[in-house]
């Protein structure tokens, strides 16, 4: 009967981490609202999650929207309906494709790159210094990389469907000759600013807020060993990716359910 | 325990008997279960906000690890407590930073990043930062670790001539019975959890205390058992699996 | 890295960013540009077929405007198609009529409008009179099969 005193651990261990997991983004969250004055600490941070983000962003987004050019054309095809195509591929890419792909490829570039910093920093004992230097880590470490990841993540989302519509319309027209006329007024037709890109920036916005949070709060709490450290990395990118993808599923039912 | 104003006190010890989670409660990083920590005669204050920050404005702390800043130089890591701390303005900073360097002797490398500098730089640096707003307390953790035999006398000159000329009182955590006699006016050695004696250097090294013996004289058995426990030898070798 | 490279990075970083918001807003989507000026008709149909809001509305193939809105009416069990159509075509005769058409013979479906003959124009709440329901793909070919089978009688009984 020992597996069952285990998973009772485990689970009280679980529920103890997600209420630290809370605490943490309380206070990082006030951090964060603390450390606008300093902008600049938030542009540095803008520099390293975004910008470094965005090659990987626009190639993976031009690849996507090919692919979805690609597939959704063999199908459109059976029934001659091969001129909805750029309403097909902008759907898919506005709606899921944009804000969910880009937020798991966040995750494994920015948010596995956040965890070892942070990790790296307490490790070597850099958190404890800035605290004995009466400046709170909250303030001047976490809370411009919560909002950096923030305003990243729609900007990459939105960076990846535009990129995706293009690359969809490139196989689309360039490939198989679908009318390039075609091609934009069909997703224009069907596309909705209100439905389908706010909805898609709101997913990004929440994903952005998600993958951030885990990637500091691994990070923060990571064992202070290089293994602890990887152990952690390793953990952010697993953690955000399935919360992503879970919270994309209650949303997406939220969203487009009713419509 | 009783760090006397002015002078080094050294805290020595065999390795996880809780030296370095003492100077955590001293700068109220840590709290204790039981007893108190008291600071120029006020508590430390438990919950983290003003009261706590401003008692830790004078305490200064060199880490074992030199915890520098990494993203900064080593000017503006010097720098990082004044401008986070006070308002003065850029020429007064500037002014303070290249004192401090030029206490701990690297004026020279004030552009230079924490990881192109060597071990015993980076702590200098720490060192400089520690003093920056001239606090009254320093806190040492295992300022010898790693160290080459020159750097090690630039740190013992150092940590000596700063308490001195500045008025400090130095608290320093470390297990070198030579480096720490040699600068402290005061050791206190602990061992399970508790106190187990203290002193001036020349009393600790001619103590008759069984425990303190030990480590003075660095014997490998003692009241600190060579042996971990264990089953009895020739029972354990006999046995067959 | 020197922070002014740093800030230009940034800024090139949002720039995309926006600009990437940007067309997704104006060129994805269909909103631009109709939103603002636009004034509401209304038109009865029996069978509206596979019509969808935000279909075209056209005037000999021109798109004049959107359908907002597809409703039924509890009254009289008829479905209710409300039109946004852009400011700028104001001058369709109260006597126009509307038609559910398809695009091709198998693509999406959208409104028609035939402008009538009266001086009166639409305005803001009108209603159309005259409709043409959604001409239903199974209904045609039961009716062209029912037609040649009735044919082949005849022929039969002519014999």
């Amino acid at each position: 009967m020992d597996w069952v005193a285990n998973l009772g651990q485990q689970v009280i261990r679980s529920v103890s981490r997600m209420g630290a997991a809370a605490l943490f983004f309380l206070q990082a969250v006030v951090g964060a609202v603390k450390c606008l004055p300093r902008f600049h600490l938030v542009i540095q941070q803008l520099y390293s999650i975004g910008v470094l983000t965005m090659l990987i962003i626009l190639v993976s987004g031009l690849f996507v929207g090919m692919v979805l050019g690609l597939q959704g054309y063999y199908q459109l095809v059976n029934f001659s309906a091969e001129s909805s195509l750029g309403l097909v591929v902008a759907l898919f890419l506005v709606r899921e494709l944009g804000p969910v792909l880009s937020a798991l490829l966040f995750a494994g570039r920015a948010g596995s790159a956040l965890t070892a910093e942070i990790g790296l920093m307490k490790a070597t004992e850099q958190i404890s210094a800035m605290e004995m230097m009466a400046v709170d880590p909250m303030q001047r470490v976490i809370g411009p990389r919560l909002i950096a990841g923030i305003i990243a993540m729609p900007l990459l989302a939105a960076m990846m469907s535009a990129v995706g519509v293009i690359g969809g319309y490139l196989i689309g027209h360039v490939q198989f000759g679908v009318d390039s006329g075609v091609y934009w007024s069909s997703m224009q037709s069907g596309v909705d600013l209100y439905d389908d890109i706010l909805n898609g920036v709101i997913k990004s916005v929440v994903f952005g807020f998600i993958v951030t949070w885990v990637a500091l709060f691994e990070g923060y709490n990571a064992t202070p060993t290089s293994e602890g450290v990887s152990r952690a990395t390793t953990r952010t990118v697993v953690t955000s990716s399935l919360a992503v993808l879970g919270v994309d599923f209650i949303l997406t039912a939220l969203m487009f359910g009713g419509l | 325990m009783i760090i006397p104003r002015g002078k080094v006190t050294v805290i020595m010890g065999p390795s996880g008997c809780g030296k370095s989670t003492l100077l955590g409660f001293f700068g109220g990083r840590l709290l204790p279960q039981k007893g108190s920590v008291k600071f120029d005669g006020q508590p430390v204050p438990r919950k983290r906000g003003v009261a706590l920050y401003k008692m830790r404005r004078n305490m200064g702390m060199l880490f074992q690890s030199s915890a520098l800043l990494t993203d900064l130089s080593v000017y503006e890591n010097v720098a990082f407590p004044l401008r986070e701390q006070t308002d003065l303005p850029e020429q007064i900073i500037r002014i303070l930073v290249l004192m401090k360097l030029e206490m701990v002797g690297l004026r020279g490398a004030r552009d230079m990043l924490p990881s192109s500098l060597s071990g015993g730089m980076a702590r200098r640096v720490a060192l400089a930062r520690a003093i920056v707003l001239d606090p009254a307390m320093i806190m040492y953790d295992e300022p010898f670790v790693g160290l080459d035999p020159i750097s090690m006398g630039v740190i013992l000159k150092l940590i000596r001539e700063l308490n001195d000329t500045l008025g400090l009182t130095s608290v320093v955590v470390t297990h070198d019975i030579h480096e720490g006699c040699a600068i402290a006016d005061y050791i206190y050695l602990l061992g399970g959890g508790k106190v187990t004696g203290h002193g001036t250097p020349d009393q600790m090294l001619n103590s008759d205390h069984a425990e303190v013996r030990q480590f003075m004289k660095g014997q490998p058995d003692g009241p600190v058992h060579f042996h971990y426990p264990a089953d009895e030898y020739l029972a354990d070798l006999g046995r067959v699996d | 890295m020197q922070s002014r490279t740093i800030e230009t990075w940034v800024g090139i970083f949002m720039l995309l960013g926006i600009a990437a918001l940007a067309v997704l807003a104006f060129k994805v989507s269909g909103s631009a540009g109709t939103d603002g000026n636009v004034y509401r008709i209304a038109a009865r149909f029996e069978n509206v077929g596979g019509l969808n809001e935000k279909a075209p509305v056209m005037i000999g193939g021109v798109r004049v405007g959107r359908v907002a809105r597809i409703s039924m009416d509890k009254e009289d069990y008829s479905a209710v198609v409300e039109m946004d159509i852009e400011q700028k075509y104001d001058n369709l005769p109260s006597d126009s009529g509307a038609s559910i058409l398809t695009s091709g013979l198998l693509g999406a479906q959208f409104v028609g409008l035939d402008p009538g003959a009266e001086d009166m124009f639409l305005e803001h709440g009108d209603e159309l009179e005259i409709t043409q329901s959604a001409i239903q793909l199974e209904t045609l070919i039961s009716q062209f099969m029912f037609s040649q089978g009735s044919s082949r009688d005849n022929t039969d009984k002519a014999e």
